[in-house]
């Protein structure tokens, strides 16, 4: 270990997140290694080894002979400041070699307040930050994730950025810098290659145009790159790689459990989801795969807890053959199966049963809107009976906490769907008097609301968000009426909300605003200890940007949107009519009750989803 | 069969590894190497398992131990090598045993550790340390009970100083029971009261320990 790094390591907090010596650690020979790759998450070690994608690129790559591809986190900003302090530039954790020294740099970016701390990461790495001021061919920066579906905000950082799934795609590209370092090509040859598989993205290669008034005018493909990029995803969901031998922390992350993936996309339609669209088409692995994937990953982890992942977990055909499966397993051995995402509709006192055998954990859901006009508007497909159903039978079987989500500003909200919420709340406590079966213990109830944040390939993506002093509005006339003791409400602050809409739907000329920000001090912003308003607002005032412009404003849907160029696999026409279904008050039925036709089945063999 | 007594090593990198960390650590080692730890009963079943004396963040130990409580027989011909391979980097298992010694029998700790001078001579260092501790040395420290100033010499045995390169390498036994001299604070009483002898770096690892009457505690 690098005395430095030695000697800086007391001075910071939970110093364990920076040596890496995990269990599961994958260590090569630099001998052999011919390809160096550093998998970035732009946030701490705790929310980095909590991601599931970062898990399985990790194990993907490095089963490519001849590659080793590391971990490297977003230090804490005491670890960052004595970094700097002393010199001591960013570093992968098995090797400790600096970010510098690697061929690629891969960042994986699920959110877009963590856009300044990639910058940052990159100066800590002393990597110059533009990908035009990069001019050798490694190391290649890149990203993928997510938020790649709407690429511009961070356009003239990356060199490329891969489009969906990259089990796939980040394999391809690593092929093909290997043959460039071997051949010697240049950083533009390869870039100009690299634009032709599927599912990369090339920002240097599209060149954007604005109209007099702001909006986006024409964006031009240059040198052969194709018109429109769209993402690959994993046909064969069933066989991809789920690493059983995942790493196990030394000290305690977010998601400190075995995680198994019961499936990608979501049948349902909620119109505000950009997760629920954009990982389309529906995958299943089957029942039998994942009891032997769970059964590998606690043996080999040592983990007491197993939970499952999925965008609607109780959308999951085999979920009580699963549930028994896992607990016949679990049970003798003392192991947790913790469920999330749970839908009030098809909540089944079965499962729930099933699940609080061995260790009860609290009862959550999300209605999202206040009444059942708006929960219609939003396609949320809950009605109040249904949720007041789930709870009274969670109430019988001895759970006496829930909590509620909800969102504020949703396109077409008044303030009786704002008031909406707190009759919810009252009637959830009703409920409890009704069927508790111990009411000794009383009953907590937990109202959350976070401000609606329009996002890019939904039916919502021309959505205004409300302003910041209307959804404080909003959330006072919600407290006011919040009477019931037992009812507490958090709201969450509007102002990062408004910065996540500015960047969700942002365009090129944003990457300027993002280095200002972070040239003030902006970092690992989705903390706290990193946001603040007026870096904002202060760097927008000095380019001359207006924010609202991309937060608050309606879009006509004739507009050319920034990332109309990207194909997630639903068409625009479905995201349009889905945008006059909700303005009409209209439901879509799911996928499984009949085909919308979205487009995402093209996707797969023979066009059938959900298999 | 009910109580086992492990003993380990942790150094290297799983010296930055906390006391709380280390014992979920443990806990997931002992899951994988299937030995049937037991589990509190209760609302929120934790497994029985205690740390000795715990690691502070940062230091070394050759002779760590811990107490587990088990649900069933277990065979302890290999385990200790079982348990290593179930382990992450840093940590070495030495023995496995029935019937430790009681915890409050422990007494003296011998350590040893290194003091890195990057700049200054060690030889003067040496010298520089062996004259302060060559009389009686107080240091403030904080304890649950608040900062007051500790006799440290008080509680310390067989302190050496030999310089090295770059380096000074000091050993001493130090108290571990009543009152618990952290080795910590003999770097501290250098720095508040020689503090031209305050090392740039370095750390210190437990080599082993004794009861009151100097046996070996096992």
């Amino acid at each position: 270990m690098d005395k430095k790094l030695e000697r800086i390591l007391p001075r910071g907090q939970k110093p364990a997140r920076y040596t890496g010596g995990e269990y599961g650690e994958i260590r090569k020979d630099l001998s052999g290694v011919e390809l160096r790759m550093a998998l970035c998450f732009p946030d701490v070690y705790e929310i980095g080894m909590s991601n599931t994608g970062m898990r399985i690129l990790y194990r993907v790559i490095n089963d490519m002979p001849g590659v080793w591809c590391e971990r490297v986190f977003a230090p804490w900003f005491d670890m960052a400041e004595e970094m700097r302090k002393n010199a001591l530039p960013l570093y992968a954790l098995e090797s400790g070699d600096p970010l510098s020294e690697f061929d690629a740099v891969g960042f994986s970016l699920g959110y877009e307040m963590a856009y300044t701390t990639v910058l940052e990461m990159l100066s800590l790495a002393g990597i110059p930050m533009h990908s035009r001021d990069r001019e050798t061919l490694t190391p290649l920066v890149f990203a993928g994730g997510s938020v790649c579906c709407n690429p511009e905000p961070m356009a003239e950082y990356f060199d490329l950025m891969v489009v969906g799934e990259g089990e796939d795609v980040d394999r391809e590209v690593l092929e093909l810098l290997r043959s460039a370092k071997r051949e010697g090509w240049t950083k533009k040859e390869f870039l100009s290659r690299a634009a032709k598989i599927g599912g990369i993205y090339v920002p240097s290669l599209y060149k954007p145009e604005y109209a007099p008034d702001g909006t986006l005018a024409g964006m031009t493909a240059l040198d052969g790159a194709p018109e429109t990029v769209t993402k690959r995803i994993m046909t064969d969901f069933e066989n991809s790689c789920f690493p059983v031998d995942a790493m196990v922390p030394n000290t305690e992350i977010v998601h400190d459990r075995v995680g198994l993936e019961l499936f990608r996309g979501c049948i349902r339609g909620c119109r505000f989801c950009q997760a629920g669209h954009i990982y389309r088409p529906v995958r299943n692995r089957s029942v039998e795969k994942l009891l032997q994937q769970g059964k590998e990953a606690l043996s080999f982890s040592g983990y007491q807890e197993i939970t499952l992942l999925s965008l609607s977990s109780s959308d999951y055909r085999g979920l009580n053959e699963l549930c028994d499966g896992l607990m016949e397993y679990c049970e003798p051995r003392g192991i947790g199966l913790s469920l999330p995402s749970l839908r009030a509709d098809n909540f089944s006192m079965d499962i729930m049963q099933r699940v609080q055998k061995v260790r009860k954990s609290g009862l959550t859901f999300a209605p999202e809107a206040g009444t059942q006009r708006l929960r219609d508007v939003i396609n949320k497909n809950v009605t109040e009976e249904d949720l007041l159903r789930s709870c009274a039978t969670a109430f019988r079987g001895g759970w006496n906490s829930v909590k509620l989500y909800f969102m504020l500003g949703l396109p077409t909200e008044t303030d009786e769907d704002v008031l909406g919420i707190a009759e919810l709340a009252d009637r959830v406590v009703h409920c409890w008097r009704e069927n508790a079966v111990n009411k000794a213990r009383g009953l907590r109830v937990t109202v959350s609301t976070s401000c609606f944040v329009p996002k890019p390939h939904t039916p919502f993506q021309w959505e205004p968000q409300v302003s910041r002093e209307e959804y404080l509005r909003r959330v006072t006339l919600l407290r006011e009426n919040m009477k019931a003791k037992a009812v507490t409400y958090n709201w969450h602050d509007p102002e990062t909300s408004f910065t996540e809409a500015v960047l969700s739907r942002g365009d090129r000329r944003i990457g300027a605003l993002l280095e200002e920000i972070w040239r003030r001090g902006g970092y690992l912003e989705s903390w706290s200890e990193g946001f603040a308003l007026s870096r904002w607002t202060d760097s927008a005032d000095k380019l001359g940007l207006d924010l609202t412009f991309y937060a608050n404003r309606t879009r006509p849907l004739t507009e050319l949107l920034p990332w109309d160029h990207i194909n997630m696999g639903v068409k625009k026409r479905h995201f349009i009519r889905e945008y006059e279904q909700a303005h009409r008050g209209c439901l879509s039925p799911d996928c499984r009750a009949a085909c919308s036709a979205c487009g995402a089945n093209a996707f797969l063999p023979g066009g059938k989803c959900d298999g | 069969m009910d109580k086992l007594r492990l003993v380990y090593e942790q150094t290297g990198r799983a010296r930055w590894i906390s006391h709380l960390d280390a014992m979920r650590t443990l806990q997931r080692g002992l899951n994988r190497a299937d030995v049937p730890i037991k589990y509190s009963e209760g609302f929120n079943p934790h497994a029985l398992i205690s740390i000795l004396m715990p690691l502070s963040v940062g230091t070394e130990s050759l002779y760590q131990m811990a107490d587990i409580r088990v649900r069933e027989e277990v065979d302890l011909a290999g385990l200790p090598e079982r348990l290593t391979l179930a382990m992450p980097e840093g940590f070495r298992f030495r023995d496995v045993y029935e019937n430790g010694a009681k915890p409050t029998e422990m007494k003296w700790l011998r350590v040893r550790g290194v003091w890195e001078y990057d700049e200054r001579n060690p030889e003067e260092m040496t010298e520089l340390c062996r004259e302060l501790f060559s009389r009686p040395v107080q240091v403030m420290r904080k304890t649950k009970r608040g900062e007051g100033l500790f006799t440290v010499t008080e509680h310390i045995r067989d302190l050496r100083f030999v310089p090295g390169e770059k380096a000074v390498t000091v050993e001493a036994l130090l108290s571990c029971n009543e009152p618990m001299v952290n080795p910590d604070l003999l770097t501290a009483a250098v720095a508040q009261n020689a503090p031209e002898a305050s090392p740039d770096g370095g750390h210190f690892c437990r080599l082993a320990t004794f009861k009151a009457d100097d046996t070996a505690f096992r």
